[in-house]
């Protein structure tokens, strides 16, 4: 079932199309196959900017507002990454997308061994205030987003963005943060998790209500689809987990004593592109209806612009192939013109040499071109949900919120999302799925450009980004210099806070902020919630 | 009669990445083709890859790194290989590596590399070779 498939006579003439979702393609269709599926413009789609969205959450689409583009940047010292944000945006980049080191991401400071050859490697190195004043510098944050790639110390990250905002002097209530914040996906695929799944919730929530009053631009969180999908997962599993990821986030909130309407107007979702592209338009198309109706039906949200889903659709690194590199800038650009149709509300574009190595300057700039001559030359802005009234792509979409909604139906059955996450079963569907992909791929049934056809012809030399031994020593020299200068007193009384506040179990935003402008550490204030949550116990899988 | 041995391989996932696609696909490939595979689970130490490794007394050691510290991770890895004695074991490599990376760590002492894209049979071969010669 995960694996798409055509059937073929002797004469290569295709008899059947078979999704990875597991939808059956007609060679033609008609008025009739909308019948079929019940299709009604006022039920199904309606005006865009009008419930369910289906068509798009703003009447008028990329007419009123452009995509915004976030490509995912960020390596070596806060400096390098500081130079490389402005180097973007003087090309034209509308948004950050920060890309941290894996030791920041697990909660390690620079000087930690378990951080030794990973310091600045995939990302910049975060291990105090000092770090983001530099990485920060000259960005004017009232006018620019930055998205924050990080996720089981997410709510640390998010203090410390607050913390530089302020130190350069503008008001909480104007920065626009988006920490991607989703740690049940991180369990799914990814693999950045620490603690176990009930505190690491917990920690989810405690940024969505610290934001609403404190930092109401700021979306505290971003659903990931995307990485269940780059391991494996189905385009219908992709967006079934990632609602049912979002609505565990809203419980913890909900629980809490808050009304829906007051955050979940925030919430934002990353997905993936890559896969037939047809599955993917109707994908979307169908992840906003559902998301809508969810949000009404489940949660009695009130507010229409509550409903939007408001989406990064891009990257879609593991359709990208490690042979012929160069064909990846062909496949970006047709990623690209998917999330375009489908109304993304932002986009960014895996580069193409990321099979090898972290992007070079010149291949991101590749991947920003590319979704830049979509919006301006090809005229994707010109009008709403151009695929609206297609009798395939209404169909389809139609089929596809089915599939969705037998998905969701599947883990619920299995005992909702957390259990199914704790216990390893969408893991091991993933990872069953990805093997017969594999399989599929070895035998020749799913066909991919350079890898199992068309391999003749010399594939391009990738400049590869170089790993700087020199940034990792500077960046522990420069934590060096912040722990000598900063007040042990006010780094001793903001951890202390920090400690009892999180074993009272009390929300530690306003805390982990106090900790951020004292200069503790990453380090330093993951290890309170290590001491305190304990890690995550990996289910096995095999 | 000459029972033949099952070969049994550790596929481990050695530092701070978490991206398991790949490593887990491996495994299970290597299941399917009649190996018996341990998979050492995420943000695994040397030391405690070294240990599984002795623990579980397995022929051969494969490490899964996308992150591009696949240069000190091995190094570590085959350095404290020698030093508990089980540098017999072998050392395959897959991952995001670099072409010129993999006659690097063939130098270092890693007897097969498998970049991303490798076809499954060919790591397949490749420890079917091995367990012939042992």
């Amino acid at each position: 079932m995960a694996v798409a498939r055509y059937i073929k006579d002797e004469k290569d003439r295709i008899l059947d199309v078979i999704l990875e979702s597991g939808i059956h393609v007609k060679p033609v269709y008609t008025p009739k196959d909308l019948e079929g599926v019940g299709f009604s413009y006022e039920k199904d789609l309606a005006d865009p900017g009008q419930y369910p969205y289906t068509r798009g959450i703003h009447p008028l689409g990329y007419r009123s507002r452009a995509w915004t583009t976030r490509q995912y940047t960020g390596f070596g010292t806060p400096q390098e990454t500081n130079e490389r944000f402005k180097l973007m945006i003087s090309h034209g980049q509308t948004g950050l997308n920060v890309a941290f080191d894996l030791p920041t991401q697990m909660g390690y400071d620079s000087d930690d061994s378990m951080a030794e050859g990973e310091v600045g490697r995939v990302g910049m190195a975060v291990d105090t205030l000092r770090d983001f004043e530099i990485a920060f510098k000259d960005i004017r944050l009232d006018k620019i987003g930055s998205g924050l790639t990080i996720n089981a110390v997410a709510s640390i990250m998010l203090a410390m963005y607050q913390a530089v905002a302020e130190k350069y002097g503008y008001d909480p209530k104007v920065i626009s943060a988006t920490p991607q914040n989703d740690i049940l996906k991180e369990m799914i695929g990814r693999g950045a998790w620490i603690f176990p799944v009930e505190p690491a919730v917990k920690l989810v929530g405690d940024t969505i209500e610290y934001s609403m009053k404190v930092l109401p631009r700021t979306n505290p969180v971003s659903v990931c689809g995307y990485h269940i999908r780059e391991s494996g997962a189905t385009p219908a599993q992709e967006i079934a987990c990632a609602i049912l990821i979002a609505n565990a986030y809203i419980d913890n909130v909900i629980a809490r004593g808050h009304d829906v309407d007051d955050f979940v107007g925030r919430f934002s979702f990353n997905l993936n592109v890559f896969g037939n592209m047809w599955e993917q338009i109707a994908k979307f198309r169908a992840a906003r209806k559902l998301w809508a109706r969810n949000l009404k039906e489940k949660y009695g949200v009130k507010k229409p612009e509550n409903l939007f889903l408001r989406g990064l659709f891009g990257g879609g690194g593991y359709g990208l192939t490690k042979a012929q590199p160069e064909n990846n800038i062909m496949r970006g650009a047709y990623y690209a013109l998917v999330a375009a149709l489908s109304g993304a509300q932002t986009t960014a574009l895996c580069s193409y040499d990321e099979a090898y190595t972290i992007p070079t300057p010149h291949s991101a700039l590749i991947s920003l071109r590319t979704l830049q001559i979509l919006m301006d030359e090809m005229g994707l802005r010109d009008t709403v949900d151009p695929l609206a009234g297609s009798y395939f792509i209404e169909t389809l979409t139609k089929e596809m919120e089915h599939k969705i909604e037998e998905e969701m139906e599947r883990i619920n059955k299995f005992g909702g999302i957390i259990k199914a996450v704790s216990e390893g079963y969408i893991q091991r569907l993933v990872a069953r799925q990805a093997y017969e992909v594999e399989k599929g791929l070895e035998s020749g049934e799913l066909l991919k450009v350079g890898v199992n056809i068309y391999k003749e012809g010399e594939s391009m030399e990738v400049e590869l980004h170089e790993y700087n031994w020199e940034s990792a020593e500077k960046q522990i020299e420069s934590l060096r210099a912040v722990k000598r200068e900063r007040s042990q007193k006010d780094v001793t009384r903001t951890l202390k806070d920090l400690e009892v506040a999180t074993k009272e179990g009390k929300n530690v935003m306003p805390y982990l902020v106090e900790c951020c402008k004292a200069y503790v550490t990453v380090g330093e204030m993951t290890n309170i919630f290590r001491q305190i949550f304990g890690e995550f116990n990996e289910p096995s899988l095999f | 009669m000459e029972v033949k041995k099952r070969l049994k391989i550790l596929i481990a996932k050695p530092g701070l990445d978490g991206h398991d696609r790949g490593a887990k696909v491996v495994a299970q490939a290597l299941k399917e083709a009649g190996m018996e595979v341990v998979y050492s689970g995420l943000h695994r130490t040397i030391d405690q890859i070294v240990n599984m490794a002795i623990q579980e007394d397995v022929d051969v050691v494969g490490l899964s790194i996308m992150s591009g510290a696949h240069i000190p991770i091995t190094q570590k890895l085959i350095q404290k290989m020698q030093e508990r004695g089980i540098s017999d074991k072998l050392v395959f490599v897959g991952g995001v590596i670099p072409t010129r990376d993999i006659q690097k760590l063939k130098d270092m002492g890693v007897a097969g590399v498998f970049p991303g894209g490798t076809p499954l049979s060919e790591t397949i071969a490749f420890l079917q070779s091995v367990a012939k010669k042992g």
